[in-house]
């Protein structure tokens, strides 16, 4: 899944990295944005062996968009916005 | 001075909000996102925020309008944004909250909850892979992230949300791969009488679908979804087993197919309505809307003395009505604490709401459920995505009738198979589940009940220390 | 051969026992006396299973039990591992170990204390220090100081287990009867009549007990009032994460226990909910899940972080010193009884059905049930008014 951006891209750069790999987006971004904008998904693994998951509702109610930020713990990339520096790890 | 708790910011809690300012009172205010607004009416974060037109169209009105709102209210009542409301105890009146990590309690005399809806799934196979969002998930991208959910992107499902975000995906500059309803075209014709009571609303819909003719978008009606295909070799790397194409059959029978990196489905609207569950309020199956509903009268009074509802939470009415409902139920509120209201004023609330029911009455009618196709889902489909259940082992669950052990109601399939236990609660799965066991026991749907709601609301971190008493 | 069970208003369903209530201990009952060649009627008013029996926490434990129930409980360990033999499903039983924990000297002295006890009815633990402990279970908390572990405990899913049962049951020719509330019990000439809410009458010379918390009401219908009262777990699990957590965890004092399953879901519990049992509605407490979150985490400080996805309760009885009622009426010929299991239930279940089988059957059984009697609470002897 790659996100693509249509609107509003004259916005401020920063950089995250996941995995210890860099990932560019833009402030305003949410996590999920910035990762799956970047080609960098999926955001996790189904536990049961059925595939990844990379979100489904973008609105906070499915829980299928978990990642770990270092220092915030596990959160859901579509309501967590993306900050300069964060380290993010998968699942 | 009575203290009232308002669940939500969307367009149902802003009115109700600003109702209670009114007569003076200074209500606790709670919401998930940071900015309020709801979904409809989503506000993106800062950087992003481009003029109320071009975010949305014919709602650019009352968008700007229900903002405006938002951000007087929230200067004036005790505004906690990014919190949580995880439960609610109704008898000690208390709401436990979560913000940022945070345990919280409010206490309160009242409470309304104005707790909005999400997209009604069906799911398809090939449902979970990354790049397949709901309808509203793949407006969320648009409006609040100015991205599309893919290059090339196939909208499924029904109801006026599919037209709606085809039409601004596309008039954002996204390649719309098709859009395909699984409503015939009669269906909706039919229906189109009842319709016209909302004219504005009515032509929109035209419009849309007008609109994306005109553009050659493909089009399709009368569709039965079978599979959304991909990658299977990247699965696990890169796109991780990402879309490729989207396969139906159309109306005569003949099965098609269509390119795509990105799929948006959804079936109408469900009301997230696990707090009031939580609250004790009692559910019942509105047959019209296909829906569990949580009990209420008109102005939004539950049978739980000191708790109300209003919007979608309550019942799928759309925006328009959230706002009234919302204003509704804060006016039945302070009537009932003895604070005075102005009779004028909820007789004219109550005229517009019962206008708005035709219309949604209409609106039902146009996009009914297509039970059966969620009942069809074929038994190696994935049915619970977070428990990575399939069809088939909910239907072996609801095997050899009637015998104890073997599951006739929703719950004891829960029991038994783990469908809707995972972190979601069911929310997403939930409507399926409910037609697949009930086509496989013979039952009516409403028959075999609905989830129970089990707090928390929402997952909720086991705090590092323990938390201070 | 089953009991006619077709009941037209007035036609009463015959049988040789009535077995009231559908949870684990009501529907090993049954089976095993359905092996006997009982006709057997179980009346169930909601599903089996449904209350104490099946939102319990799972725990497959003989370890720490009362000395009294320790009889009891090494006959159902038997029987539990056989359990897939006899239903066709293990329901999960996996025999994970249980990993007892002191938080103090004190406690300690308790876990050397109960060894003594364990010996002397054949159930195998080992203490395990401190040092020893932190190896081998390196996840622990430092707030741990010393663990008893029983090899032979474990746990299994308490969804499962009761209508396991019941199935086999069936098979074995009893009748369950789901949904069936009884409202009216009487004995007259020739045995017991109980008549439904749905009108429906139920006749048998033997009448089983095994209502839960509901118990109590019955036995106060046949003149045996018990000090009863509603117990409801506070139950919690969380999201699955990486299976790390093999034993079966408790502490002593009790004020939280938790496992882990293959998945990787925690489940874990302490402290007790809130109940209304007429309208059989059970919820935990928020205030007490954060409590039992706090406990398990200085258990497990990896659980920090961890998500809470779901949280339950159910219904049980608990008796003034926490351990059953088991065996005959005092005042009623062909009643028994065993309810008030004060948590106790769900390791108990399967090997008191058979207990309860041979009872009814054979008017005896090797095992003690003396400190279970129903008149124990009224020392001056007779019932109160």
């Amino acid at each position: 899944m790659r996100l693509h951006r249509l609107r509003d891209t004259a916005r401020p750069p920063i950089a995250l990295t996941l995995e210890g790999k860099p990932v560019e987006a833009l402030r305003g971004d949410t996590l999920l944005t910035a990762l799956l904008a970047a080609g960098a998904g999926p955001l996790r693994q189904s536990e049961f062996g059925d595939g990844a998951r990379s979100g489904f509702c973008l609105m906070g109610a499915c829980q299928d968009c978990w990642v770990a930020v270092e220092g915030l713990g596990r959160v859901r990339a579509c309501a967590t916005l993306a900050e300069d520096g964060m380290a993010v790890r998968r699942g | 001075m009575m203290r009232v708790a308002v669940v939500g910011a969307g367009p149902a809690g802003v009115r109700a909000v600003e109702v209670l300012l009114e007569a003076g009172l200074r209500p606790v205010w709670i919401d998930e996102a940071a900015e309020g607004g709801g979904r409809i009416y989503q506000r993106p974060p800062a950087p992003l925020r481009r003029d109320a037109k071009a975010l949305y169209g014919f709602e650019a009105g009352r968008a700007t309008a229900l903002h405006a709102a938002l951000e007087a209210a929230t200067a004036r009542a005790e505004w906690r944004p990014q919190t949580l409301a995880w439960h609610i105890r109704p008898a000690a009146r208390r709401l436990f909250t979560l913000h940022r990590g945070h345990q919280g309690v409010v206490e309160y005399d009242a409470a309304l909850l104005c707790t909005g809806a999400m997209d009604r799934v069906i799911p398809v196979p090939g449902w979970t892979r990354p790049g397949v969002t709901t309808l509203g998930g793949a407006q969320i991208a648009l409006k609040a992230q100015g991205c599309g959910i893919g290059r090339r992107v196939a909208f499924l499902g029904s109801g006026p949300l599919l037209w709606l975000v085809a039409y601004q995906y596309a008039r954002a500059g996204a390649e719309v791969a098709a859009v395909l309803d699984t409503t015939p075209f009669l269906t909706k014709l039919k229906a189109a009488p009842g319709l016209l009571r909302n004219g504005p609303v009515f032509a929109k819909g035209l419009y849309y679908t007008a609109w994306l003719r005109a553009r050659g978008v493909r089009i399709a009606e009368g569709i039965t979804p079978l599979a959304i295909e991909g990658d299977d070799r990247s699965n696990g790397g890169g796109d991780g087993g990402g879309v490729t194409a989207l396969r139906w059959r159309d109306a005569a029978g003949r099965e098609d197919s269509v390119a795509c990196d990105a799929v948006g489905l959804g079936w109408g609207l469900k009301p997230e309505a696990q707090l009031a569950d939580l609250a004790g309020i009692p559910f019942d199956f509105d047959a019209r809307q296909h829906n569990w509903v949580p009990r209420r009268d008109a102005a939004g009074r539950t049978p739980v003395p000191g708790h109300y509802l209003a919007g979608d939470g309550a019942g799928i009415g759309g925006a328009e009505v959230a706002e009234l409902a919302g204003a509704r139920a804060a006016l039945a509120l302070l009537a009932d604490a003895g604070l005075p209201v102005e009779a004028a004023r909820v007789a004219a609330l109550d005229r517009a709401l019962a206008a708005q029911a035709r219309f949604r009455a209409a609106l039902e009618r146009a996009f009914p459920f297509p039970a059966a196709l969620a009942a069809a889902l074929p038994d190696a489909a994935l049915l619970c995505r977070c428990e990575g259940l399939t069809a088939g082992e909910l239907r072996a669950a609801a095997r050899a009738e009637h015998a104890p052990g073997i599951a006739p109601e929703m719950n004891r399939a829960k029991a038994f198979t783990r469908v809707g236990m995972g972190r979601c609660q069911g929310r997403v799965c939930g409507a399926a589940a409910a037609e697949i066991l009930a086509a496989e026991l013979g039952q009516p749907v409403e028959a075999i009940g609905r989830l129970r709601g089990q707090p928390p609301v929402k997952p909720m971190p086991i705090p590092a220390v323990e938390p201070v008493a | 051969m089953t009991a006619q069970g077709v009941t037209a208003r007035g036609v009463a369903a015959r049988a040789d026992i009535l077995v009231l209530g559908g949870g684990g201990v009501g529907c090993s009952a049954a089976l095993h006396l359905a092996q006997r060649g009982r006709r057997v009627l179980l009346l169930e008013r909601g599903l089996v299973g449904g209350q104490a029996s099946g939102v319990n926490y799972g725990g497959v434990r003989q370890q720490g039990r009362n000395p009294a129930e320790l009889p009891i409980a090494r006959r159902s360990r038997e029987v539990w591992g056989r359990l897939g033999a006899l239903t066709g499903t293990d329901a999960e039983f996996s025999v994970t170990g249980h990993l007892k924990l002191a938080r103090s000297a004190a406690e300690e002295a308790e876990l050397v204390a109960y060894r003594e006890v364990a010996e002397a009815h054949g159930l195998p633990l080992r203490l395990i220090g401190r040092n020893a402990l932190h190896r081998d279970y390196p996840w622990l908390g430092p707030a741990v100081v010393a663990g008893s572990l029983a090899p032979e405990d474990g746990s299994a899913n308490p969804r499962l287990m009761a209508p396991a049962l019941a199935r086999a049951a069936r098979a074995a020719g009893a009748e369950i009867r789901e949904h069936c509330a009884i409202t009216d019990f009487a004995r007259e000439e020739g045995g017991f009549v109980l008549r439904s809410a749905a009108g429906e009458e139920f006749r048998a010379p033997l009448l089983l007990n095994v209502a839960g918390f509901w118990g109590g009401a019955v036995a106060e219908a046949f003149g045996e009032a018990v000090p009863i009262t509603p117990l409801s777990p506070n139950m919690v699990v969380t999201e699955p994460v990486r299976y790390f957590i093999e034993p079966n965890l408790g502490v002593v004092g009790g004020n939280v226990y938790l496992r882990q399953i293959p998945r990787g879901n925690v489940i874990l519990g302490g402290g007790v909910g809130e109940s209304e049992p007429e309208r059989r509605w059970a919820r935990p407490l928020p205030e007490v899940t954060m409590q039992a979150l706090a406990h398990a985490v200085r258990l497990v400080p990896a659980l920090a972080g961890v998500q809470v996805i779901r949280s339950w309760s159910g219904i049980d009885g608990q008796m003034p010193d926490r351990i059953p009622v088991i065996g005959p009426s005092r005042t009623t010929p062909g009643l028994f009884h065993a309810f008030g299991f004060s948590g106790h239930g769900f390791q108990l279940g399967p090997g008191l059905g058979a207990i309860l089988a041979e009872l009814m059957t054979e008017g005896r059984t090797d095992v003690p049930l003396d400190a279970f009697r129903i008149d124990r609470f009224h020392p001056a002897g007779g019932p109160p008014h």
